[in-house]
C-alpha cells in the first residue's frame, strides 16, 4: 500500500518526451517550457470548471443567472441562495445524517474488515478457506440484484426510512475484507511472532503491533468507505422516504424536483454536500489516489 | 502495483497446511485457535454474507413469484422471464444500457490513456495539473447531476453560451433525445477520468526504463517508442480495465436519474433504472428480480466469455 502512495509521485525518466529530450543532439528544444502545458492547462481548467460554475452561481443573484444572453463571469456578489437554503430546507439536518452515516459506515468498516482480514490472513481455523472463497464470490454479485429482498427485508425489520436502513449495508463490505487481508499477508509475520513470545495474546498483538503498522491500509479503507457512503444514491432512494430521515444526496435530487429554477440554491446545496470532500481530497490526495488504484481490486 | 487483476488472487497458500497436526491430536490450543478465527473473521462475515448470500437466494425465488410485497406472492414458474424475452421496455433499456456503454468505456479508455501519459512526466505544476484532473473524482451523482442540468441547460449553461458565441447553432442537450445520452457520457467522462488515469499512470510507471532506453538508442522516436515498447505493456491493464468499466457503464443509475429519470421519452432508460421503476414505483417485485437475474446471467457469462478468449489469445502468441 505504502508503495502504491508513493509511486505516482516519482515518475520515472520514461515519459515520451523526456526520450526525445535525452538525445539532445537530434531535436533541440526551442520551447522555453515543455509543451505538455499546452495541453495540460486547458484540459485542466476544463476539468475544473464545473466546480467553478457551482462555487460561482452559487453566489450569483437570480437576475444574473436567468439573464439572456447568459454572462461568463457574474458581477454581482450575493448569499442570498445560501440563505434559502438554510432557511428553507432541511439541509444541515441532512448534513447531520450523511455524517452520522459515513461515520459510522468508516468506524465499522475499519474495525470489523480489519479484524476479519487478520483473520483471514493469520489465524487457522476450520472453515477458513470456504469463508474467504465465499466472501469473493459475493464481490461478483451486483448491488441492484439484493436491492428488492434487502428493501423488504429491512421493511420487516421496521428499518426502513430510519437512518438505520443507510447505515447497516456499509458496516462490513467484502471489498474491505479482502483489503485488509492482502495488506496483512504482505506484513512480515516475524513482528507478531516476537509478540505472542513477549506474552501478549492474538488480541493485544492486533491491536498493539498490526494495526498501527496497518495505517495506510486503514487509510485505503476509509477514503473508499467515506466516498462510497457519503455519495451513495440509489440505496437511500429505495430505502428512505421519509425527509427527517434524508441523506445529502436524496435532499439534493429532491431539490431538483421542488426547486428547479433556483439555481443558487441548487448550486449551494451541491457546495455543501461536495466542498467536504473536496477539502478532504486537498488535504489527502495521496491516500485518494491510492484508493483509486486499490479500487480496481474491486473487480 | 501490478496486484489489479480480475483473477480473484492465488488461491490461499499455506505454506504450513494447518490440516495436518489438527488432525493428528485436537489440542486445546487449536480449538482455541479456531475459536479466535472465528472470533475475528465473524461479525463481518455474517454482515457481508447476510446482506448477499440471503437477498441473492431470496431474489433468485422472487423471480419465479408475482409479487407486489403486500398482497400474497403467487408461483408463476418461469412467466417472468418469458416476459422479459418480449418486454419492449426491456429490450429498449438494454438498447440504451448498451449504446452509453459503447461510447463510455472506449472514451474513458482513451481519456484515462492520454492523460496518464500526459501527467507522467516530471514538469512544473504537474501537481497542481493532477489535483485538477483527479478532483472531480469525490463529486456524486447527485452533484454531478445538477452541475448537468445547468452546465448544459439550453437557456442558461455555459456549453450553450459558448456555442453562441462561437455563432453555432444552440442545442437541445438533456432535452434532446439524441443527444440525452451523449451529456451523460461526457459528465461520467469528467468524473470517471480520475479512475483509469491512476491505473494507467501506475502501469506506465511499471514499464522498465531500460527497455525504453534500448528502443531510443535503436534510433526510435518518441511516438514509436510508445506504440512498440510502452503500448505492449498496457495490454493486460487495459484489458482489466475495459471489463471492469464495461460492468460499471452496464449497471448505470444515479447519473440517469439525477439528471433526465430516464427521459426524454425514455432515451436514457438504462436497464437498472427500469429495474428501479419496476420494483419500487410499478411495486412488481417478482418481474424486477427476473430482470435483475436476466441482467447478472448475461453480463456474468459475457465476462467469462471475454476473459477466456482473452487468456486464451495472451497465451497463443508467447
Amino acid at each position: 500500500m505504502s508503495t502504491e502512495t508513493q509511486v505516482l509521485d516519482t515518475p520515472l525518466r520514461q515519459g515520451v518526451v523526456t526520450a526525445s529530450r535525452a538525445d539532445g543532439t537530434v531535436r533541440r528544444r526551442r520551447w522555453p517550457f515543455s509543451p505538455w502545458h499546452l495541453l495540460l492547462l486547458p484540459v485542466s481548467l476544463l476539468f475544473l470548471l464545473p466546480f467553478v460554475e457551482m462555487f460561482l452561481t452559487s453566489v450569483e443573484p437570480a437576475s444574473e443567472i436567468n439573464r439572456f444572453p447568459p454572462s461568463f463571469i457574474p458581477t454581482q456578489f450575493t448569499l442570498s441562495g445560501y440563505a434559502r437554503l438554510f432557511a428553507d430546507s432541511d439541509i444541515l439536518h441532512w448534513l447531520l445524517n450523511t455524517v452520522i452515516v459515513s461515520a459510522s459506515a468508516i468506524v465499522s468498516h475499519l474495525v470489523l474488515c480489519s479484524l476479519a482480514g487478520y483473520g483471514f490472513a493469520r489465524l487457522r481455523f476450520p472453515g477458513r478457506t470456504f469463508g474467504f472463497l465465499a466472501i469473493l464470490a459475493t464481490i461478483m454479485i451486483p448491488s441492484q440484484l439484493l436491492m428488492i429482498p434487502t428493501y423488504v427485508m429491512f421493511a420487516r425489520l421496521h428499518l426502513v426510512d430510519h437512518l438505520g436502513a443507510a447505515i447497516v449495508p456499509w458496516l462490513a463490505s467484502a471489498f474491505g475484507i479482502f483489503l485488509m487481508r492482502q495488506f496483512f499477508l504482505s506484513l512480515p509475520a516475524e513482528l507478531e511472532e516476537a509478540g505472542m513470545i513477549d506474552g501478549c495474546n492474538r488480541l493485544q498483538v492486533f491491536f498493539r503491533i498490526v494495526l498501527p503498522l496497518a495505517r495506510p491500509a486503514l487509510a485505503t479503507l476509509a477514503i473508499f468507505t467515506l466516498l462510497g457512503s457519503w455519495n451513495d444514491l440509489v440505496w437511500p432512494l429505495v430505502a428512505i422516504n421519509n425527509d427527517h430521515a434524508f441523506t445529502l444526496q436524496l435532499g439534493l435530487t429532491n431539490f431538483q424536483g421542488s426547486r428547479r429554477t433556483d439555481w443558487s440554491l441548487l448550486m449551494a446545496g451541491n457546495v455543501v454536500a461536495t466542498l467536504p470532500l473536496i477539502l478532504l481530497f486537498l488535504v489527502a490526495q495521496k491516500q485518494f489516489v491510492a484508493t483509486m488504484a486499490s479500487a480496481g481490486l474491486k473487480g | 502495483m501490478t496486484t489489479f487483476a480480475l483473477r480473484p488472487t492465488e488461491p490461499a497458500k499455506r505454506p504450513d497446511d494447518p490440516g495436518k497436526p489438527r488432525r493428528r491430536r485436537r489440542s486445546t490450543a487449536s480449538v482455541r485457535e479456531g475459536l479466535a478465527g472465528w472470533g475475528f473473521v465473524g461479525p463481518a462475515l455474517l454482515i457481508v454474507l447476510g446482506l448477499t448470500v440471503f437477498p441473492g437466494v431470496w431474489a433468485l425465488l422472487l423471480s419465479f413469484q408475482s409479487w407486489d410485497g403486500f398482497s400474497p406472492a403467487t408461483f408463476i414458474g418461469g412467466q417472468n422471464y418469458a416476459d422479459l424475452v418480449t418486454d419492449e421496455g426491456v429490450r429498449a433499456a438494454v438498447v440504451h444500457t448498451v449504446l452509453y456503454t459503447v461510447l463510455f468505456v472506449p472514451a474513458s479508455l482513451l481519456l484515462g490513456l492520454a492523460l496518464a501519459v500526459a501527467l507522467n512526466r516530471r514538469i512544473r505544476f504537474i501537481g497542481l495539473y493532477r489535483t485538477a484532473i483527479f478532483v472531480p473524482f469525490v463529486a456524486s451523482a447527485a452533484a454531478t447531476g445538477i452541475l448537468t442540468t445547468y452546465l448544459f441547460s439550453p437557456q442558461f449553461g455555459i456549453v450553450n453560451n459558448v456555442l453562441r458565441v462561437l455563432h453555432l447553432p444552440q442545442q437541445g442537450w438533456l432535452e434532446d433525445r439524441g443527444e440525452a445520452m451523449l451529456v451523460i457520457v461526457v459528465m461520467s467522462l469528467w468524473g470517471q477520468a480520475a479512475f483509469t488515469t491512476v491505473i494507467y499512470l501506475a502501469a506506465l510507471q511499471d514499464v522498465p526504463g531500460d527497455v525504453i532506453e534500448a528502443a531510443r538508442i535503436d534510433g526510435a522516436n518518441a511516438w514509436q517508442t510508445f506504440w512498440r515498447v510502452v503500448w505492449p505493456h498496457l495490454g493486460p491493464v487495459t484489458a482489466f480495465v475495459a471489463i471492469y468499466q464495461t460492468l460499471q457503464a452496464v449497471q448505470l443509475f444515479d447519473l440517469v436519474y439525477a439528471t433526465t429519470r430516464g427521459g426524454p421519452l425514455d432515451a436514457t432508460q438504462t436497464i437498472v433504472y427500469y429495474l428501479w421503476k419496476t420494483a419500487f414505483q410499478n411495486l412488481q417485485f417478482g418481474y424486477g428480480s427476473a430482470i435483475a437475474y436476466g441482467m447478472f446471467f448475461v453480463t456474468l457469462l459475457a465476462t467469462v466469455v471475454v476473459t477466456l478468449v482473452q487468456r486464451r489469445a495472451g497465451r497463443t502468441p508467447s
